[in-house]
């Protein structure tokens, strides 16, 4: 075999195995990828198994025994309120008012049942348009 | 001192711009224009630090009038946050970038002034051309006072006190974080504006890479040190326990971080073969661009992070630039193929340019997995109309086999020659390395067992035959030295670790890379971790450890205005006592405090958590804790409605008088004091995570390993020097003759 179809053959194997591992990513990626809803969104969905990335304001919170209940809205304070359940690590920035992103569940009960540890409080920053908001401080990367 | 830095940064701006258009002129053949345009860039560099230093004072000085001190700063800001606040702004963000550049710039354009006549001028107009976009952002916020990019501006009106830094980033760590990954950013600009020079001057040989390689792995350093901070940070301050989430914010510094690892390694490949000429300019000029969008991720807000820093007003020119680099690079490349081409081919697959090329393919596509999933939400929100996210399992599922092929190919790189091997010389370079990693596969396999974790049993295999491998090439090369000169046998491995810096430093880096993954598979695969609900008094077990709840602990600072509510844990293990964890929650009221509510002010404001823990080179044991306030919520709340019932008979010239300001004060800390008491008598239960991550400090230890083998490796040497001048003069004598293609 001369060494240019040797070349040939081995570019044409190397491409359909990039080839494969793409199709691999990307078929992996959307039958893994979470969807973002927003409160209002999950609640017209209605109970179901399937996984929501949960993104919201907090209006109110409390806490019993090891676990943690809070209502939540949606982003621009509209829409039904929405009670979450749950457990594990409450980050430092966790308050009212404070959007939060969570991943769980829609309860039968109407209750977002929110995966262990998933509670991700995001930081405001000193570049949001919200500078009247005295709690509003920077964060860096 | 405002007007001093105001009047540095313009002219570093109008500086910029005469260094680009007199490097332009030059590009047509006048010396005099490209040295005038390498000083001018000397000249932006002083300017910018003149205008830096101006800021610094500001800061130091806590001088309020100007906004960027009121909003990032205050006079009770301990002075390293003071010195470091700086970046935690956008403004000041945009100035640490053409800070650095400018240094930068000057460092290189002073090393090439006698090289490179025809690439230079071009290489100038880039670097030029860089920061006339950073300084102009800048300097255009004075126009559009909204976008908040000009570091000067007047903070109206003056406010009586700073808003100060906020409390998560007051830690070590994150102090030093930012600056390390914009210069990380910031030095992969200069072999990017080389290699653009080199392509419009079709002066394609790998004289460019020589200039610039330091430049590359400086960046490299930077960046590899920012990474490893932030990752520390969140272990020490964010109270979840780990070091790496798979966060946007993190992925977009680990992603030219992987690129730029790889064009670390193919420059190499062109150098010695002159091959890998299209991939290597791709690679800067994709590096490049990566760099500019990490810089923009943080600051846009387009994708949902732990980090966002909502929407900024510098994104659209920023994402201005990156398309610019991208079109233009690719433009250029495509227009440049004919000279990129080269006549030489890859001998074998089984030489030390073939594992080169596989450790590109695998670092490059370990960048686009975590690119991918990193804009996941913005590709599927296209493609399905939904947003949906990546998580830490999708990340780990194409980033745990990618790392364990890298570190099997960190062992085989050495042992492989350049062109090709010969079956005999492979198999007398594999054999103890092979047989120490089949000794280790077998005592792990009794000792741990496979089936705990099959990738982190795979990861300790592989990373015993590259460590083998690497320690096999500093036995032989010492070997053969003492041989060649004799002496003693140090002498022999200082001489040859010196000669060859490079090779030796990057395999010391190679050391540190697989001491650091083997501290991540070992910690994420072997980690025991429970949450726990606890009084004083209160023991449980964890694993083998039981944790006992001593007493509560109370820390006030006054000037920080920080109530520290902390829990002091025993840890014992089977009735020995094994240490003592003090994690504690930190309140600040600084930022928030609500003139009529001064407990509750606390409690609103930004909490941090300390994290309790002790360090040993097999294991960590880690503590968070977060008191239960919700008991003391009544307390709080009647308390601080008798303080606003007092403070509302006054009048507001009362108010205004310094002696009762005073009064008001220390009836403020009583308060707080009081609370404290009441915590320390009446403690709540705590909820307590308690870890224990096994080998993870080997993490922290790898990277700092790999960062000294790569400092050694740039250390300049008289040999290097010498060696230098020599191909220097090779390559002209070979083009004199006329028997060497370009």
């Amino acid at each position: 075999m001369d060494r240019d179809r040797k070349r040939k053959i081995r570019l044409g194997v190397a491409l359909a195995v990039a080839v494969l591992l793409a199709v691999a990513l990307v078929y992996t990626s959307f039958s893994a990828g979470t969807e973002a809803r927003e409160p209002s969104e999950v609640l017209a969905a209605g109970s179901s198994a399937e996984t929501y990335q949960l993104t919201g304001r907090v209006t109110s919170y409390e806490r019993d025994g090891t676990g943690l209940e809070f209502d939540i809205v949606d982003r621009d304070g509209g829409g039904e309120v929405l009670r979450v359940h749950y457990t594990g690590v409450v980050p430092d920035p966790f308050r009212e008012g404070r959007e939060v992103i969570v991943t769980g569940h829609l309860g039968a009960d109407g209750t977002f049942m929110a995966d262990k540890d998933s509670l991700i409080t995001k930081c405001p920053s000193k570049f949001s348009d919200q500078v009247e908001d005295p709690t509003n401080v920077e964060f860096v990367d | 001192m405002s007007a001093l830095g105001s009047a540095a940064l313009i002219a570093a701006l109008a500086a910029a711009v005469y260094a680009a258009a007199a490097a332009l002129i030059g590009t047509r053949g006048d010396r005099r224009w490209v040295v005038s345009a390498r000083r001018s860039i000397y000249a932006m560099c002083g300017l910018m630090v003149v205008a830096v230093a101006a800021i610094e004072v500001l800061f130091v000085r806590s001088d309020l009038s100007v906004a960027l001190v009121a909003e990032h700063s205050s006079s009770t800001t301990p002075l390293l946050y003071k010195l470091t606040a700086l970046w935690g702004s956008q403004a000041g963000s945009l100035m640490l970038w053409a800070f650095v550049l400018s240094i930068a710039s000057a460092a290189v354009l002073y090393l090439t002034r006698n090289r490179h006549r025809e690439v230079v001028p071009w290489a100038t107009a880039v670097l030029a051309g860089v920061a006339i976009f950073f300084l102009g952002l800048m300097v255009a916020g004075t126009l559009f006072p909204g976008a908040e990019s000009w570091p000067f501006a007047a903070a109206s009106p003056v406010p009586a006190e700073g808003a100060g830094l906020t409390p998560l980033l007051r830690h070590p760590a994150m102090a030093m974080h930012p600056p390390m990954l914009y210069s990380g950013y910031v030095f992969f600009t200069i072999p990017f504006a080389f290699a653009i020079g080199a392509l419009i001057t079709r002066r394609l040989d790998a004289s460019w890479i020589r200039s610039t390689r330091r430049f590359a792995l400086v960046a490299w350093i930077f960046l590899s040190i920012g990474l490893a901070l932030g990752a520390r940070w969140s272990y020490s301050e964010l109270g979840w326990g780990g070091y790496w989430a798979w966060d946007p914010v993190e992925n977009a510094a680990l992603i030219p971080w992987l690129t730029g690892t790889a064009f670390l390694h193919s420059i190499m490949v062109q150098e010695r073969r002159g091959m890998l000429r299209v991939w290597n300019v791709s690679l800067i000029c994709a590096t490049f661009a990566l760099s500019l969008l990490g810089t923009f991720l943080v600051r846009s807000g387009v994708l949902q992070s732990i980090h966002a820093f909502g929407e900024s007003k510098v994104g659209p020119p920023l994402l201005a630039l990156i398309a610019v680099v991208v079109i233009g690079s690719t433009v250029l490349i495509v227009s440049r193929l004919d000279s990129l081409r080269t006549e030489r081919r890859l001998d074998s697959l089984f030489s030390r340019e073939a594992i080169f090329l596989l450790n590109n393919v695998l670092l490059v596509g370990l960048a686009a997995v975590v690119a991918w999933g990193t804009f996941f939400p913005l590709i599927s929100e296209a493609v399905t109309g939904e947003a949906s996210s990546l998580a830490a399992p999708w990340f780990n599922r194409y980033a745990t086999p990618l790392a364990i092929l890298l570190v099997l190919f960190m062992g085989i790189g050495p042992l492989v020659a350049w062109r090709r091997v010969t079956l005999t010389g492979i198999a007398r370079a594999i054999a103890v390395p092979l047989a120490a990693t089949l000794v280790a596969a077998i005592a792990l396999a009794l000792a741990v067992g496979i089936a705990e974790s099959v990738t982190a049993y795979l990861l300790f295999c592989v990373a015993t035959f590259a460590l083998a491998a690497v320690g096999q090439e500093f036995w032989r090369g010492t070997v053969a030295r003492r041989r060649l000169v004799g002496g003693s046998r140090a002498a022999a491995l200082g001489s040859l670790l010196t000669r060859n810096r490079r090779r030796y430093g990057g395999y010391v880096a190679h050391v540190g890379l697989v001491l650091a993954l083997f501290g991540v598979a070992a910690s994420s695969s072997f980690q025991t971790s429970r949450d726990l609900r606890l009084s004083p008094g209160d023991q449980a077990p964890v694993g083998d450890f039981t944790i006992s709840y001593e007493r509560p602990t109370v820390t006030i600072d006054g000037g920080e205005q920080k109530l520290a509510l902390g829990a002091v844990l025993d840890v014992s293990r089977e009735g020995r006592h094994v240490t003592t964890l003090s994690p504690s929650r930190e309140y600040y009221s600084g930022a928030v405090a609500e003139p009529d509510a001064p407990l509750r002010s606390f409690f609103e404001g930004e909490a941090t958590s300390e994290v309790g823990r002790t360090e040993s080179f097999s294991r960590d044991l880690w503590s968070a804790m977060q008191p239960d306030l919700s008991g003391f919520d009544r307390v709080i709340d009647s308390r601080d409605r008798r303080y606003a019932e007092a403070l509302s008979g006054l009048s507001g010239a009362e108010l205004a008088d310094p002696r009762v300001q005073a009064v008001i004060a220390q009836a403020q800390g009583q308060m707080v004091r009081r609370l404290a008491d009441r915590y320390l008598a009446d403690p709540p239960p705590a909820e307590i995570r308690f870890n224990v991550n096994p080998f993870v400090v080997w993490f922290w230890l790898g990277v700092i390993v790999a960062v000294g083998g790569a400092l050694f490796a740039i250390w300049p040497t008289p040999e290097g020097r010498r060696r230098r001048v020599s191909d220097v003069y090779g390559a002209r004598l070979a083009r004199e003759l006329g028997g060497v293609r370009q």
